[in-house]
């Protein structure tokens, strides 16, 4: 199981960072949320990755077979501010189209 | 009463986060219209912000109470719940923020606050981000904080629109959010291997780990400093910051002053923490601080000489202030490191006022900057517009262009470090300390590597006296006679209130000299932090 996360992260990650280095916001703008999706699925993996385990200790129980809650509660916390992230970058990012009249990254549009 | 102000003072060190959030949110329920109501909730917050600095300030500065006030939030005790520590070098952070602040929202009042929606909610919430990440205790509520300041100043970056600011904003956005994964990469790989994200927590950990895990924690701390660096404008991770900063309304561009601090702040609160913790990571990244801080002064140098705009210069020389910082930093020595918290206030100081001075210098009679037109039809735009469209300038204060000349040579003076201001001090300072410690201040570098900070500072100074000065005579003596400068009154109130705290810490630099010694001191005496945040809280059996 961990090598199909792992990959699954290097993927996501590999292509985010390609696309945040394009030039049309709305590559950048994908690209940061795959880069977001491939750092949530990190810290999840941060707290090993445990198959049918609850997240709660019960006494005298063997910790190992119990899931780290404390990364759930983070990736809880990052998802919901990258996703609020991502939405307002979609706010600026329009809001460059609508004053520019490009969707290029710097505004001028004809490079590239 | 008295009930009342002793429950106040057990939660003091939250007040400076908690007040902004709760009078940001409220605004958000008042119409735009009523700008008087608003400007009173602002300045009201602001100035019982100020009274909790204050109080906060006494008690970490007296030295027959505790010097580290720990808040453990919901009283869960140290590695497990969430606490703010205020120690003296959060408290002068705090401080600093919400001082310019207070000097950023009265010169907004005259005119910025009114030219978009929502200006003091997200001004007071990025004073709560501020305030929450140089008070927390805890990595990931760090993260949380960042975000905060961050999405606040997202949108007053781009605060009075136009092409320029959300062009500048646009790369502002995209690089600040890459910068936050980088953040979470790291945070969530020193929990991995620590098992802890409590900065004192992690301190005390350190120390018990096997050489491989330790390889892991060295990675994760790389990254997460890879993201303060970003944040701190360190070379070559700023080239956004000039674009943004001179793109930014002049209020808040003076406050975006203190968010590059934050990354050094966080960077010293760190390196504070983890140097001493033995062999392990004693001085680890020092060389890499050193290095980039001196290549960040030289790039920010040449920056304000190529520059030919003066919002672009204090751009540029927020980037000289950080990289200054940051190699005096990466010396580790406790008596570089109080002049540099010295230096770090004044130059702070001046440089939000030479933000507050660009927009001054470049108005002209009668001319008054306006917001483009609107990209989406919202409320504000469409009914409130033309309400701004005339704003009166009001009364003016006589004898602009003098004031104005005589505040910019002053700033001039302050961060070029000639004497007889604290600028000079702070330099002087530092580099007698680190020529002083030689050698066994930057342990991992060459033995030169003490000369090459005093070249590098004394080197840029001069450049940003040629710069300064070329810009004042053109600005100020080129000029064909006639021009008339306007400037009211609420603008030019923070603007002297700015200058008055220069002068006040020249005039009182023994005790504020003191005050840093003994936050550097504090930082050096690692153990009773340590002990102070992981005891467990009063009236409870361990």
């Amino acid at each position: 199981m961990e090598i199909v996360v792992a990959i699954g992260i290097g993927v996501l990650a590999t292509t985010g960072v390609y696309l945040i280095l394009r030039p049309r916001t709305f590559q950048v703008i994908i690209g940061l949320s795959l880069l977001t999706y491939a750092v949530n699925l990190f810290i999840l993996a941060m707290g090993r990755l445990v198959v049918d385990g609850a997240p709660l200790l019960t006494e005298g129980a063997d910790p190992s077979t119990f899931a780290d809650p404390v990364p759930q509660s983070l990736v809880l916390t990052s998802i919901v501010i990258s996703f609020s992230m991502t939405a307002l970058f979609l706010v600026v990012l329009l809001a460059a189209r609508g004053i520019t009249g490009t969707d290029h990254v710097d505004g001028d549009g004809m490079s590239a | 009463m008295t009930g009342l102000l002793e429950v106040l003072d057990r939660h003091v060190s939250i007040v400076p986060i908690l007040l902004p959030l709760i009078a940001s949110a409220a605004m958000l329920l008042l119409h735009e219209r009523r700008r008087r109501a608003k400007a009173i909730v602002s300045s009201l917050t602001l100035a019982a912000m100020l009274a909790a600095t204050l109080r906060l300030l006494a008690v970490v500065a007296d030295a027959s109470t505790p010097e580290i006030v720990v808040y453990r939030l919901a009283n869960w005790s140290a590695p497990y719940g969430i606490v703010l520590v205020a120690d003296r070098l959060s408290v002068l952070m705090v401080l600093v923020t919400v001082l310019l602040g207070a000097a950023g929202m009265t010169y907004a009042l005259a005119r910025w606050a009114a030219l978009g929606p929502r200006f003091h909610s997200l001004y007071l919430l990025l004073l709560m981000g501020l305030c929450g990440a140089f008070l927390t205790g805890d990595l990931f509520n760090l993260y949380v904080f960042f975000e905060v300041l961050l999405a606040a100043s997202y949108g007053l970056a781009l605060h009075g629109s136009g092409k320029r600011r959300v062009k500048a904003g646009l790369h502002y956005v995209a690089i600040n959010l890459a910068a936050s994964v980088v953040f979470l990469v790291g945070v969530s790989l020193v929990y991995a291997v620590t098992g802890t994200l409590n900065m004192a927590d992690l301190a005390d950990k350190v120390g018990q780990l096997g050489p491989d895990n330790l390889v892991l924690l060295k990675a994760g701390l790389s990254i997460l400093g890879v993201a303060f660096l970003v944040k701190s404008g360190a070379w070559p991770l700023s080239f956004w910051l000039p674009t943004t900063y001179s793109a930014a309304a002049a209020p808040v561009a003076a406050i975006f002053a203190v968010m590059t601090k934050v990354g050094v702040y966080v960077i010293l609160r760190l390196v504070a923490l983890l140097w001493p913790g033995g062999e392990a990571l004693a001085l680890f990244g020092s060389s890499w601080l050193l290095y980039l801080g001196l290549a960040t002064v030289l790039f920010g140098t040449f920056g304000v000489l190529a520059s030919a705009e003066l919002p672009r210069m204090a751009g540029y020389l927020t980037m000289i202030s950080s990289g200054t910082l940051l190699a005096v930093v990466a010396s580790g020595d406790p008596v570089v490191l109080s002049s540099a918290l010295y230096y770090l206030i004044g130059s702070t100081i001046g440089i939000a006022v030479i933000f507050l001075l660009c927009e001054l210098v470049n108005r002209r009679d009668g001319e008054v900057a306006q917001a483009v037109g609107p990209v989406f039809h919202d409320d504000f735009e469409t009914q409130l517009r033309n309400e701004f469209e005339g704003v009166e300038l009001g009364v003016t204060l006589p004898l602009a262009t003098t004031l104005l000349a005589a505040a910019f040579f002053f700033v001039a003076l302050q961060l070029v470090g000639l004497p007889p201001l604290s600028g000079f001090i702070a330099k002087f300072g530092m580099l007698a300390a680190v020529v002083e410690a030689g050698s066994g201040g930057y342990a991992h570098a060459p033995a030169s590597a003490a000369w090459w900070v005093v070249g590098v500072i004394v080197f840029s100074g001069f450049c940003v006296l040629v710069a300064l000065m070329r810009k004042g005579v053109s600005v100020f003596w080129a000029e064909s006679a006639g021009t008339t400068r306007v400037v009211r009154p609420l603008e030019a109130v923070p603007v002297a209130f700015l200058i008055a705290l220069l002068v006040a810490l020249t005039v009182l630099a023994q005790p504020t000299l003191r005050y840093t010694a003994a936050a550097s001191a504090g930082l050096e005496a690692r153990s009773s932090y340590l002990s102070s945040v992981l005891q467990p809280p009063a009236g409870e059996e361990p």
